[in-house]
């Protein structure tokens, strides 16, 4: 599977020259296998998303981890949307309130969007989902709840022998001791246990992270203990705080890097960074 | 073993931050986990015992009414939640291994997650000032 990094930066874009390594498009993934394209998450790394020409079908499956808007903002300007010949189904998770139609009209209807979600010319279909397993294309995927405000899944992907697990947002670490060293006690575990890549929320410093706790988010040293519990064969840390420019990231990252080692590789995310699983 | 869902678990970390005895099940009982001052009431440690199947915790102390006589499982306020799915609440005495006799108020409630699934049952003990 193809895996392309559209957005890897976390809560807001933010766009200029400081942020040229790194990006500053939010929540954006997407991965292709056999003709079969699926988008992970619709920040505004989306409207930078350009379609392979070799689509199997005129289907495209935007799968959202929750509907912060950091993961949604892209969506009224994804193209797809406005062509009556594409089929667009998205998935999101399930609330115990209102349904996924209804909270994505909050962003897509006036005042905040021109375009109401009913009024979309495309065909459109959603879905709701929880701690689910389904089939799209040549894709196993397992979501499941995870530690983030608001109803919030990670998803597993699997095709063939190869997995990827995308979690861009999560506080496995939320508690008075931080993360349970027993993994039955970890949220989002098995979704990333053993895969061959993890792209993990690593938002903060150690230090940032102890005056953001409970906000929904890891810090590097967070997400490296996290990886090194579901004994992953390669990270990705993304979600980079919109205040971290690349000078930054890379000074907090070769610091960490320096005093902390783990037996797989890892690295920070890169907008438009590709990979091949 | 497939890791707890997310609702049991941030119950797990409310519960390891607060100074009441508290006791979280599974399902059928099991106890899965309890805190600190829980450590007190049960005399063991759960970084000793870890989890407990429901027959080796219930007879750690042995329930009692106002006349000393002792209350069937099926009455006491766990059991209930856990066969009802519903909160509930009782007062009453219970005797540890030792004889210690102390009067306790149990209340229980079902942890049910966003999909509205039933994932287990917490018992918070509040300890009575009336002996």
């Amino acid at each position: 599977m193809k895996i392309s990094l559209w957005g890897v930066r976390g809560s807001i874009p933010y766009s200029g020259p400081e942020t040229n390594h790194y990006g500053g498009n939010t929540s954006c993934v997407t991965v292709y296998q056999d003709g079969c394209l699926l988008v992970l998450d619709g920040g505004s790394g989306l409207q930078r998303l350009v379609l392979p020409t070799n689509l199997k079908s005129n289907r495209i499956d935007i799968l959202l981890t929750h509907l912060h808007l950091d993961h949604i903002q892209g969506l009224g300007f994804f193209k797809p949307l406005y062509n009556p010949e594409m089929e667009v189904h998205i998935w999101g998770p399930a609330s115990s309130g209102n349904s996924l139609m209804f909270r994505l009209r909050r962003y897509l209807s006036p005042p905040l969007f021109p375009v109401n979600i009913r009024e979309l010319p495309c065909r459109l279909t959603l879905h709701e989902i929880e701690n689910s397993e389904f089939q799209i294309g040549p894709f196993r995927i397992e979501s499941e709840y995870i530690i983030h405000p608001g109803p919030t899944v990670g998803f597993r992907l699997k095709e063939k022998d190869k997995v990827f697990t995308y979690i861009p947002d999560h506080e496995p670490a939320l508690g008075r001791n931080g993360m349970i060293q027993d993994t039955k006690w970890i949220s989002g575990i098995d979704l990333a246990m053993q895969a061959d890549l993890l792209l993990h929320d690593g938002q903060y410093s150690s230090e940032e992270y102890l005056k953001s706790t409970g906000w929904g988010h890891s810090s590097i040293f967070n997400a490296l203990q996290f990886a090194s519990k579901a004994e992953v064969k390669r990270l990705l840390l993304s979600h980079h705080d919109p205040l971290h420019t690349d000078k930054t990231l890379d000074q907090l990252f070769s610091e960490f890097k320096a005093n902390h080692h783990y037996p797989f590789p890892y690295e920070l995310a890169v907008e438009g960074m590709e990979i091949d699983l | 073993m497939a890791a707890y869902e997310i609702e049991v678990i941030l119950t797990r970390q409310l519960a390891d931050c607060l100074s009441i005895p508290i006791f979280i099940t599974d399902t059928t009982g099991r106890l899965i986990f309890y805190n600190e001052p829980a450590e007190v009431l049960l005399g063991s440690r759960y970084e000793e015992t870890g989890e407990m199947p429901v027959e080796t915790w219930s007879t750690v102390f042995k329930p009692i009414d106002e006349h000393g006589k002792e209350i069937p499982p099926a009455e006491l306020p766990l059991v209930i939640t856990l066969k009802t799915c519903s909160p509930h609440h009782k007062s009453f005495w219970i005797e540890s291994l030792q004889g210690k006799i102390e009067k306790i108020s149990v209340t229980s409630y079902p942890i049910i997650g966003r999909t509205g699934k039933f994932q287990g049952a917490v018992a918070i003990f509040w300890e009575s000032k009336e002996k």
